[in-house]
């Protein structure tokens, strides 16, 4: 097997330095001109699992719209004439992960790799990307280490993480005046950064956490009645059940929320991350009222809705958030190579680092030197009630913008760049 | 106390699923001595047909809580026909194999048809409310589920020991050889008693549906948890199985109940249990052991 690998990299290597052209190649990140001659994205995420439905292969699709509208906008000026879009599944373990990163820069000839859910997965190929001196713009994982004491030169976070979730949702519903909270979290990674963020938010806005609970991960009965009686038991009742599951487990765990008529006893809901998705297979009906922090809602406006329309032709259902942040990802990183006429790792991050950006997903964007977290506005957003739903798929009002300045956390001191 | 109470009567719930499940496993393996892993994925059948039946046939839960347990039987029968019963003479190994490799190709069937992402489906307006328990309300569905999971062991207790189809399979259970050598046609019961164990695999599926998160892999994680219940209460063993189902779900709602860390206590009780009684008992609680009579 192994000596089978070496010898088709030799060989690939090879025909790619013949290609070239001979001389020298100008493959390299430090001379100018195109690696290879085009711009290949690598699209890596959950391709069958739990979050294939979020993300998945709907976002390539949606870096294909990229390349089209690149394409249109430039057209004979482009400097990428060439474009290639590999992929690959992780099933949301790290050490996949980390081997199809691996495989995707090294072998597929992949300039930059996009998405990656699930925190521990995003987290190795920032590794892989570091060690390769290749591009990574993470938009699917919520961990807040990819700018924290994990971050590296050539990785950016794109499209949201915990702060921004917990202070948007935390903090409004705090500030309403529910200040007693209960939250149930799951037990690994992304819930216990979750329940630590949203705590914060909370206690920062003059709220209290009563009681807080993990629950085991997976949950393999699907059942998370226990917290659901013990809610309105504990003492002082708590104003919000806020929970932190998400997926299959935050649809039980809504699912048995309503069967236990906790809002009727007084305990409202809050929701940590919440993908459309979820309250399409909810049904608005389960959700009504339940406020959370959207990183983009296709119908804000007429340029998100027009966007949104040309997903559904190419895909048939309307773009999450993390769809719009790949399209925005892969045009992003388009346009910093037609501005600096090379795709060389070393000058695309120096370009983008400290960029203002507009396009349909970041409004009011900025690319942060500091840390490579990728600023924006975000949205408090409201699940319409079932008679308010006129369209299926527009689920959602959004109640109040978030300022890119306010919506997420100033750069870490634990992250180092270079 | 009242909060105690409310704790124990949610385990009985969370128990009777396992309970349900556990039955069919060992009522199955009692007769076939196939250790049935795509119990799971007929559990995920179970939900996903009432979500299926609802949306495109336009039949209710009552509706769906009759035809899916009784479709899926009938599919099981087909299964055992086909499949099983070729492998029966061989090591068991290769009937593990099959019904792992049919929970594969049913949870991607199921995958590639409706996607990953759970389906929505209610419980019945009539049983959406609140009962009154006297010492505190409970959701009807949830008492509903409770009932029916009583009502149905009881009436395969009632089956096994007080008529004569029972005394065959218990028969055949118990001493395979010597029930043939008697005379008795254990082979015509095979097949309905592998059909059977499906359709309450089925029908805790079904029971599942409104309160769930109905997808394809929903059954995937739950039946190992399962099969640990199964083995507690002793493999094959049918009073073993169900009292088993129902006190893992109560020590697993009262261990949640306790606090924020011993979610990982309550997720690896259930095999901390299993390991315990191996050494105590290794027929399982209820098992017997299988050399001398």
């Amino acid at each position: 097997m192994r000596t089978r690998a070496v010898f088709v990299m030799l060989c690939s290597t090879t025909l790619l330095a013949t290609a070239c052209g001979g001389g020298g190649p100008k493959s390299d990140a430090a001379g100018g001109g195109l690696s290879d001659g085009k711009v290949v994205f690598g699209v890596l995420n959950d391709q069958s699992g739990a979050y294939s439905q979020l993300s998945g292969k709907n976002s390539i699709k949606a870096v294909e719209l990229a390349i089209a509208d690149y394409k249109e906008k430039y057209g004979d000026k482009a400097v990428v004439k060439e474009f290639g879009v590999e992929t690959a599944d992780h099933q949301n373990k790290p050490d996949v992960a980390n081997a199809k990163a691996a495989e995707l820069y090294d072998r597929k000839a992949v300039d930059v790799i996009l998405d990656v859910p699930t925190s521990s997965a995003a987290l190795k190929v920032a590794d892989v990307a570091k060690e390769k001196k290749k591009l990574y713009f993470n938009i699917s994982a919520a961990t807040t280490d990819l700018t924290g004491k994990s971050c590296n030169k050539y990785t950016f976070h794109y499209a949201y993480d915990t702060y921004m979730l917990a202070n948007g949702t935390g903090r409004n519903t705090t500030e309403e005046g529910k200040k007693n909270w209960y939250i149930v979290y799951p037990d690994y990674a992304f819930g216990q950064d979750m329940e630590k963020s949203f705590s914060a938010a909370v206690e920062a806005a003059g709220g209290k956490i009563v009681s807080r609970d993990a629950a085991p991960f997976p949950n393999t009965s699907g059942d998370f009645s226990t917290y659901l009686l013990k809610a309105p038991t504990l003492n002082p009742k708590p104003d919000v059940l806020g929970t932190m599951q998400a997926g299959a487990e935050l649809v039980a765990l809504v699912k048995q929320y309503n069967e236990f008529k906790l809002r009727d006893k007084g305990v409202s809901l809050a929701v940590g991350l919440m993908f459309l998705t979820d309250i399409h297979s909810l049904t608005p009906a389960a959700l009504a009222g339940t406020t959370y922090t959207d990183a983009w809602y296709w119908n804000y406006d007429l340029t998100n809705r027009t966007f949104a329309d040309r997903f559904k032709t190419v895909a048939g259902v309307r773009p999450t958030f993390a769809h719009a942040a790949n399209y925005s990802a892969a045009l992003q990183y388009l346009e910093a190579v037609q501005a600096t006429g090379t795709d060389g790792s070393d000058a695309v991050v120096k370009h983008l680092e400290g960029k203002t950006v507009s396009d349909v997903f970041l409004r009011n964007g900025k690319i942060r030197a500091e840390d490579h977290r990728v600023v924006h506005d975000a949205y408090l957003a409201q699940v319409k009630t079932p008679a308010e739903v006129t369209e299926e798929w527009d689920y959602v009002k959004v109640l109040r913008t978030i300022p890119a300045a306010e919506a997420f956390r100033t750069p870490s001191p634990d992250c180092k760049l270079s | 106390m009242v909060n105690f109470l409310q704790h124990t009567f949610n385990g009985l719930v969370g128990g009777a699923f396992l309970a349900l499940l556990a039955l069919g496993l060992a009522v199955i393996f009692g007769m076939l001595r196939v250790v049935n892993f795509a119990h799971g994925a007929i559990y995920m059948l179970g939900a996903f047909g009432a979500y299926v039946l609802l949306t495109e046939v336009g039949l209710s839960f009552w509706w769906a809580l009759l035809v899916m347990p009784l479709a899926l039987a009938l599919f099981g029968m087909a299964v055992e026909r086909l499949l099983v019963a070729r492998l029966a003479r061989l090591d068991p190994l290769y009937n593990f194999l099959l019904t792992f490799g049919l929970t594969l190709i049913l949870q991607d069937a199921v995958k590639s048809r409706y996607g990953v992402q759970s389906s929505p489906y209610d419980a019945p307006e009539i049983l959406s409310g609140s009962v009154d328990l006297g010492a505190f309300d409970f959701p009807a569905y949830r008492v509903f589920v409770l009932v029916i999971a009583v009502a149905v062991c009881v009436g395969v207790w009632w089956l096994l020991s007080r008529t004569r189809v029972g005394m065959v399979v218990r028969a055949a259970t118990e001493r395979p050889e010597l029930s043939t050598g008697l005379g008795i046609d254990v082979g015509r019961w095979v097949t309905p008693v592998f059909g059977f164990g499906i359709g309450l695999a089925g029908l805790a599926g079904v029971l599942a549906a409104p309160i769930r998160a109905v997808n394809p892999l929903m059954g995937a994680d739950l039946i190992i948890v399962v099969f640990a219940v199964v083995v507690i209460g002793g493999l094959g063993s049918i009073f073993g199985s169900v009292a088993a189902g129902f006190a893992i779900g109560l020590v697993q709602a009262w261990v949640q109940a306790l606090g924020e860390h011993w979610a990982l206590l309550s997720q690896v009780l259930v095999f901390l249990v299993m390991a315990g009684v191996l050494l105590w008992r290794p027929a399982g609680l209820f098992g017997r052991e299988e050399a001398p009579a």
